[in-house]
C-alpha cells in the first residue's frame, strides 16, 4: 500500500516532514504569495457565483431589468428634463452603471459576512497564506463579475437605442471609471461587513446606505430638477462625479473634472478603506 | 540542544463573557507523541485547540508550538500545524477536488503538486467517486474525510483533530483511526480530542483529562483507572426504592442510571475488606439484594467520575481515599474554584 505522505515537495531524499515552503524572504516574495493567494480565492469566489443561481439572478437579470423598465417607465417624463435632443437613455444607462456598481457592492458585503460564519475562514485562517488575500479576492472577484454584468448591461442598452458617442477609447474609459468606482464601493462594503456581524445586518445597513445615495445624485436624473438643499446634497456626491464621469465618456460632456474628482475620491478612499479593513480582519479573526 | 516540545501550554486562560473557558491550562506534548484530551461538553477543548491553531488568541498565559509562539509568531506557526477542527472547514459550494487544489495551492503548493496531491489525497480518502461533485452533497463521514484530507496536502509535523469521529459509523471511524496511525507512524505528532475515553485510549499514548478548563488529570487508560479508586463495588437491589436509602448508609456510594443498582468506589487494596462491609451494613439494615460483586471502573466511569458528572449528589468531589504507593503516576487535581453545583448551573445557562 502507498504511505499516506508521498512527499510533494522534495525528491528522493524526502525529509521527516514535510513542510510548508520557508518563510518568505523579503518584501518581493510576501508580494508575489500575496498576488498568487489573492487569485486562488478570487476563483474560488468565481466559482461561488456560478454555482449560486440566485445569485447569479440577482446579479444579472436585476440590472437588465433595471435598464429596460427605468428607461421605458420613466422615459416620457424625465425626457423634459434633459437637454434637448437627448435620450433618456443616453443619459439613464451611464447612471444606471454607477447604480448597479453601487448596489452590487451590497452583495461583497453579504458575501464576506457570510464567508465569515462559514467553516471555511477558519481554514484559511489556520493556512500559512496571506491574510489579506481572503478579503482582496473578494473584491477581486467582485470587480470582475461587475465588469461582465457591465458588458450585459452595455449589450442591452444598445438593443433599445444606447450609443457610446465619443469614440472607443472613452467608452473604455467610462467602463474603467465604473470599474474603479464599483472597487471602491466594494471595499467600503468589505469594510462595513467587518463592522456589523452577520449577513442579513450587513445586507440591511447596505441598503439603507445606498438607496439614498444612490437616488439623491445624478444617477437618474439630472441634480438642477431636484429642490435646492436636495440637489446641493446630490451634486456633493462621489455618486455624482462618478456617473457625470461615466456619462461625459459615453456621451459626450465636461470629462476632466468629474472624472478626476473621481479619481481622487476612488483613491484617497482606497488609500484608508483598504488598510482599515486588512485590520479590522486581522483583529477580529 | 534538545529541540522544544511539540506542544508547551503555561497557564494558558481564556474567557468569554463570563464563562472561563480555559481557567490556566498546563499540557506539555513530546515530539511524536499522541496526546488525547478528553472531556465533557463545554470542557474547553475546541477553545484549547483554536488557541493553538492560532486561531483564539489567549487571554493569559503562553503556548508554543516547537518553541513558537502561538500569539507572536502565529505566520511561523501555521508552517507547521494541520487542523482539522470539530466543525467540517471546507468550501460547501466547490468540488471535494476543487477544495483539495485550493487548499493545496493555498499551503504554497506549486499548481502541479497541488492537482497531484488533491488526486492522491482523494484515493486516499476513498473519495474519488465523489471527487467532482460538490461538498455540499457529502455525508458527514465523506465531510470529515475531506476536512482531514485537507489539512494533509502538506504533511503537518503536528496534527490538531478536534473530536475526529464524532458522529461517524464504525466503518468511518476505523478509517479515520488507521490514518491518524499511519501519520503518526510516520512521525507526526497528534493531539486529538474526544469525549470518548475509549477512542483516547485506543489511539493516545497519553490521556489529559480536561474539565472547567483545567486539566485535571493526566495519564494512560490504565493510570486513570487506578486513580479514581481501583475497584467498584456494585450492589444490585431487590427493590429500587432502597436505593436512596442504601446510597446515605453507605459512604461514597452512588446511584447508576440503572435504577436498581449503586456502585461505591473502593480503594484497590481494600476491596475485599470494602466489600464485606458494604454487604454487612446492607443486611444489617434488612435491605435486599440481588447481587453484590467487585469489579474494575469501566472506562467511562472513570470518566465521568473524574469530570465530576457522576449521577450521584456530590459524588464525584468524594473520590475515595487513594494509595499513592500503587505506581499509578497520575496526579489528579480538582478543579480550583467552583463547585460541581455551580459548574452545572453555567452549562444550563
Ligand atoms: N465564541 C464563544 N463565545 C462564548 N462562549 C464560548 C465561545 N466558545 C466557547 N465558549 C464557551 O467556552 C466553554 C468551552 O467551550 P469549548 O467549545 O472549548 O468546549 P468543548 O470542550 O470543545 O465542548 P464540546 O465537547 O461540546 O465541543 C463553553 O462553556 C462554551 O460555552
Ligand atoms: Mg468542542
Amino acid at each position: 500500500m502507498s504511505t499516506l505522505m508521498t512527499d510533494p515537495t522534495a525528491g528522493d531524499a524526502a525529509p521527516a516532514h514535510t513542510l510548508a515552503p520557508p518563510p518568505p524572504g523579503g518584501r518581493l516574495s510576501t508580494l508575489y504569495w500575496g498576488t498568487r493567494d489573492t487569485w486562488t480565492v478570487t476563483k474560488r469566489n468565481l466559482r461561488h457565483y456560478v454555482r449560486q443561481p440566485r445569485l447569479l439572478v440577482f446579479s444579472t437579470i436585476q440590472p437588465v431589468m433595471f435598464v429596460v423598465l427605468f428607461s421605458f417607465v420613466f422615459g416620457g417624463i424625465a425626457g423634459d428634463a434633459l437637454p434637448e435632443g437627448m435620450t433618456y437613455i443616453a443619459f439613464l444607462l451611464p447612471g444606471l452603471f454607477i447604480h448597479s456598481a453601487a448596489f452590487r457592492s451590497v452583495q461583497t458585503a453579504v458575501g464576506l459576512a457570510e464567508d465569515l460564519e462559514r467553516g471555511v475562514v477558519d481554514r484559511f485562517r489556520s493556512l500559512p497564506m496571506s491574510r489579506s488575500a481572503v478579503l482582496a479576492g473578494r473584491t477581486l472577484a467582485d470587480l470582475v463579475r461587475s465588469l461582465s454584468v457591465l458588458l450585459l448591461m452595455i449589450v442591452v442598452g444598445y438593443a433599445i437605442g444606447f450609443r457610446f458617442t465619443e469614440g472607443l477609447l472613452s467608452a473604455l474609459g467610462a467602463v474603467a471609471i465604473v470599474g474603479l468606482f464599483g472597487y471602491l464601493m466594494s471595499w467600503l462594503f468589505t469594510y462595513l461587513a467587518l463592522l456589523v456581524p452577520g449577513a442579513e445586518a450587513a445586507q440591511t445597513a447596505g441598503f439603507v446606505l445606498i438607496f439614498p445615495l444612490v437616488f439623491a445624485s445624478s444617477v437618474f436624473v439630472p441634480p438642477e430638477t431636484m429642490p435646492a438643499w436636495m440637489a446641493a446634497f446630490a451634486s456633493a456626491s462621489p455618486l455624482t462625479h462618478a456617473a457625470d464621469a461615466a456619462r461625459a465618456l459615453s456621451i459626450g460632456g465636461e470629462v476632466a473634472g468629474p472624472v478626476l474628482r473621481t479619481l481622487a475620491w476612488s483613491t484617497g478612499l482606497l488609500a484608508v478603506v483598504i488598510p482599515l479593513s486588512v485590520r479590522r480582519y486581522r483583529r477580529i479573526t | 540542544m534538545p529541540s522544544p516540545p511539540a506542544v508547551q501550554v503555561t497557564d494558558v486562560r481564556k474567557r468569554f463573557g463570563d464563562t472561563d473557558a480555559l481557567a490556566g491550562v498546563r499540557l506539555e506534548v513530546a515530539e511524536g507523541e499522541v496526546v488525547g484530551l478528553l472531556g465533557p461538553n463545554g470542557a474547553g477543548k475546541t477553545t484549547l485547540v483554536r488557541v493553538l491553531a492560532t486561531l483564539l488568541p489567549p487571554d493569559g498565559g503562553t503556548a508554543r508550538i516547537f518553541g513558537l509562539d502561538v500569539a507572536r509568531q502565529a505566520p511561523e506557526v501555521r508552517r507547521t500545524i494541520g487542523l482539522t477542527g470539530q466543525y467540517a472547514a471546507v468550501d460547501e459550494l466547490l468540488t471535494g477536488r476543487e477544495n483539495l487544489r485550493m487548499f493545496g495551492e493555498l499551503f504554497h503548493l506549486s499548481g502541479r503538486q497541488a492537482r497531484r496531491r488533491a488526486d492522491e489525497l482523494l484515493e486516499r480518502f476513498d473519495l474519488g467517486h465523489a471527487a467532482d461533485r460538490a461538498a455540499r452533497t457529502y455525508s458527514g463521514g465523506m465531510r470529515r474525510r475531506l476536512d482531514l484530507a485537507s489539512s494533509l496536502l502538506v504533511r503537518p509535523r503536528l496534527l490538531f483533530l478536534d473530536e475526529p469521529t464524532t458522529g461517524l459509523d464504525p466503518r468511518s471511524r476505523n478509517a479515520i483511526w488507521d490514518v491518524t496511525r499511519e501519520l503518526v507512524a510516520e512521525g507526526t505528532t497528534l493531539l486529538l480530542t474526544t469525549q470518548y475515553l475509549e477512542e483516547a485510549d485506543q489511539l493516545a499514548d497519553r490521556i489529559a483529562v480536561i474539565d472547567h478548563g483545567t486539566i485535571i488529570a493526566e495519564g494512560t487508560g490504565d493510570d486513570l483507572k487506578d486513580r479514581v479508586g481501583g475497584q467498584v463495588v456494585d450492589i444490585a437491589l431487590a427493590v429500587a426504592e432502597d436505593a436512596i436509602t442504601a446510597c446515605e448508609l453507605v459512604a461514597h456510594a452512588e446511584p447508576t442510571d440503572d435504577p436498581r443498582r449503586i456502585r461505591v468506589p473502593v480503594d484497590a487494596d481494600d476491596a475485599l475488606g470494602a466489600l464485606s462491609r458494604v454487604s454487612g451494613a446492607l443486611s444489617a439494615a434488612g435491605i435486599p439484594v440481588r447481587d453484590v460483586g467487585l469489579r474494575r471502573p469501566t472506562l467511562d466511569e472513570v470518566f465521568l467520575e473524574l469530570t465530576g458528572a457522576a449521577g450521584g449528589a456530590g459524588g464525584a468531589a468524594d473520590i475515595p481515599p487513594h494509595d499513592s504507593d500503587d505506581g499509578a503516576t497520575v496526579e489528579v487535581e480538582r478543579p480550583p474554584h467552583g463547585t460541581d453545583e455551580d459548574h452545572r448551573r453555567q452549562e444550563v445557562a
